[in-house]
């Protein structure tokens, strides 16, 4: 059963009964909410994703209005994992933006099973590109764009390398757009699913787009890294690939992993194992038309 | 809720491990949640591959564990590296550093270490040195967190630890003890004979470990004698294992007894072997326990266990009873009590009230 098949109000009791798992790539999440705003996201957003409705669940979250007087005063919303709150509560108004941030810490903090590098990865033709990308450097917008022109996503945060076989595992969840990058989506792809924005967070406004039918129906499939790409979006910048230096590749990911030191070993050898496997490119672009020209000449 | 029924499945899993082997699905739901929260779940993952279940559990299960002993084996590593530096800064002191808790037991490799957890690394220096290991500390780099005058004055003159001192590059934190219990606490101990006793480690050289029988006594003063229960379930975890690992040698059980009479700590020795014994099934001989050089009267036992068992139970939603919260409270309050006299410590909560009051409305 998939989540779509559900109406707004039949998941909307499920999410407050805390009778709902979802199937997210190799995870399965209960989550527990009383907001009609999750529900509605989850609805827009999830419709593709199976519901999982065996008896043992990887993560159990809520999201939903703290404890104690402070409620009444200003309404504010708060994540739990398992009754524990790893964030402080946030405006109301940001419970879906909670969610996903909270589903990210679920996997960084737990699964360390993999290799966890903070980057997006996308797939076509059987080869996998990974995007590192530092915060501002349009590397979600670049993964959004990607996935609604074709691409496969597998995750637009947090890239999972299989400690078995070093391929990249997917979760398909829905890639967090920022601010301008919102509109600039919404310009060049019309018809991609973007959800309600939440406006004022501590990365700005934040808005999610919706993955592609494909990307979660495939989201088992495991994909072979071919590239490494590390986007830059420049004003006025034509879109080129330049060659970037293995060694670098490898240092920046592992610095910005969330698991590399904890790995030890390892993580070492997966992530050079991931670099030896892979082409290493800097990418600069202003356009995004020219930009997808430049990736489906790459995977062709 | 009887112990029986009480925090289960974990409760069994912990008595006996080998039950891994069988667990349904939906039990293994709840071990995870369980153990995680109790910071139990590394143990769990290390001891199924030690006994070899570790193909035996169901694959949604393995990945979990898979990730918990990755996690074990780095926390080991690092307490390790983090021991040699505590080491290399120390080397010029006069008299021994211990190691004390988790660090003693990874470095010494004694049963509790498989697939402990750590958070802070604490160390017992002599008294009399501990300006200078203060000074040597700060030299290679720990230093005393943002604290203002009143902490500071508070630690030192009625704690028994400095105020925590965190590396100024690698964030870790290290708690430098001169005894096992405050200044001020109810029970008075002197750190004198587990200083003379300690142990001598190979490597890293220049640090020890505190005598088996002074490693029982200090977890067990530092779970009852405490108002923190978060990690309780883990420390008569640790107990456990060193009691069943220590009783091996016949001598052991004597001269636990006369060590805790010595150290006058026999009253949190008596606690933690009736809660080991009941929560964990450990083998403490019945004429152990009558023998504990002080044991509370008759009437108020049921009532001591009852907050404790309260106080192990709080690890997870689905292990508390119903009073919980007021038991917890209870403990705390207990803790406190037992930390400083009346006069002492009510205005300390004052002050550390009103403080709190006063960052609220910054």
């Amino acid at each position: 059963m998939k989540l779509g098949d559900l109406t707004l109000s039949q998941l909307h009791h499920r999410l407050a009964d805390n009778d709902l798992a979802l199937r997210t790539g190799p995870f399965v999440t209960r989550i527990h909410s009383p907001m009609l705003q999750v529900a509605e996201s989850l609805l827009q957003l999830y419709a593709d994703f199976p519901l999982d409705e065996g008896e043992f669940r990887d993560f159990h979250v809520r999201v939903g209005p703290p404890l104690g007087l402070r409620r009444w005063l200003r309404p504010q919303i708060n994540f739990w994992y398992d009754g524990h709150s790893p964030f402080k509560p946030l405006p109301a108004n940001h419970a879906f933006a909670l969610l996903e941030w909270g589903l990210n810490w679920c996997v960084a903090g737990h699964a360390h099973h993999y290799l966890m590098l903070h980057a997006a990865v996308l797939e076509k033709n059987g080869r996998a590109v990974v995007l590192p990308g530092d915060p501002g450097a349009g590397k979600s917008t670049l993964t959004a764009a990607l996935m609604l022109s074709g691409w496969r996503l597998l995750s637009d945060e947090i890239t999972l390398v299989d400690r078995d076989d070093g391929l990249l595992v997917g979760l398909a969840r829905p890639v967090s757009l920022k601010n301008a990058s919102i509109d600039v989506i919404r310009r060049a792809f019309p018809d991609a699913v973007i959800g309600a924005p939440a406006y004022d967070t501590h990365k700005g406004t934040v808005a999610h787009v919706r993955p592609s039918a494909d990307s979660v129906a495939r989201v088992g499939e495991k994909a072979r890294p071919a590239w490494v790409v590390f986007p830059r979006w420049r004003e006025g910048c034509p879109a080129r690939l330049n060659p970037h230096s293995r060694a670098d590749a490898f240092l920046h990911t592992a610095s910005h992993a969330f698991n590399y030191s904890l790995l030890g070993g390892l993580g070492f050898e997966l992530n050079a194992a991931l670099m030896d496997a892979c082409a290493c490119h800097d990418f600069e672009y202003s356009n995004l038309d020219e930009a997808l020209q430049v990736f489906s000449e790459l995977a062709a | 809720m009887t112990l029986a029924r009480q925090c289960q499945p974990l409760l069994d899993i912990l008595r006996d491990p080998r039950g891994m082997a069988t667990l349904d699905l939906k039990s293994w739901d709840l071990l995870l949640r369980q153990a995680g929260a109790a910071g139990l779940l590394s143990r769990l993952a290390v001891l199924a591959e030690m006994l070899g279940l570790s193909n035996r559990v169901p694959d949604a299960v393995k990945p979990h564990l898979t990730a918990a002993r990755s996690v074990a084996t780095k926390q080991r590593q690092a307490v390790r590296w983090e021991a040699r530096r505590v080491a290399r800064a120390l080397a010029d002191i006069d008299g021994p550093v211990l190691l004390l808790k988790g660090a003693a037991y990874a470095i010494a490799d004694l049963p509790p270490a498989a697939g402990r957890l750590f958070g802070d690394i604490d160390i017992l220096v002599p008294r009399a040195q501990l300006d200078q290991a203060e000074a040597a500390l700060m030299l290679a780099g720990w230093h005393t967190q943002k604290q203002d005058d009143y902490d500071q004055r508070y630690y030192r003159r009625w704690m028994h630890e400095l105020p925590p001192m965190t590396h100024i590059r690698r964030g870790t934190v290290l708690d430098v003890h001169h005894n096992l219990l405050p200044e001020t606490a109810r029970i008075r101990t002197t750190a004198d004979p587990i200083l003379d006793a300690a142990q001598a480690l190979a490597d890293p050289t220049g640090l020890y470990i505190p005598a088996d029988t002074d490693l029982v006594l200090h977890s067990a003063c530092h779970l009852f004698h405490e108002g923190e229960w978060d990690h309780g379930l883990r420390d008569l975890v640790d107990l456990d294992a060193m009691l069943r690992a220590f009783a091996k040698s016949s001598a052991f059980w004597p001269a636990l007894l006369a060590r805790a009479q010595l150290l006058n700590l026999g009253r949190p020795l008596y606690y933690a072997l009736d809660c080991c014994r009941r929560w964990l099934h450990t083998p403490i001989p019945d004429d152990v326990i009558a023998a504990c050089p002080s044991r509370p009267p008759a009437w108020q036992r049921p009532l001591m266990r009852s907050l404790f068992d309260a106080g192990l139970a709080s690890v997870h939603p689905t292990c508390r009873g119903r009073f919980a919260r007021l038991a917890t409270f209870i403990l705390f309050v207990r803790g406190h009590y037992l930390r400083m006299p009346w006069h002492l410590l009510l205005p300390h909560l004052l002050h550390q009230a009103l403080r709190r009051n006063q960052e609220q409305n910054r």
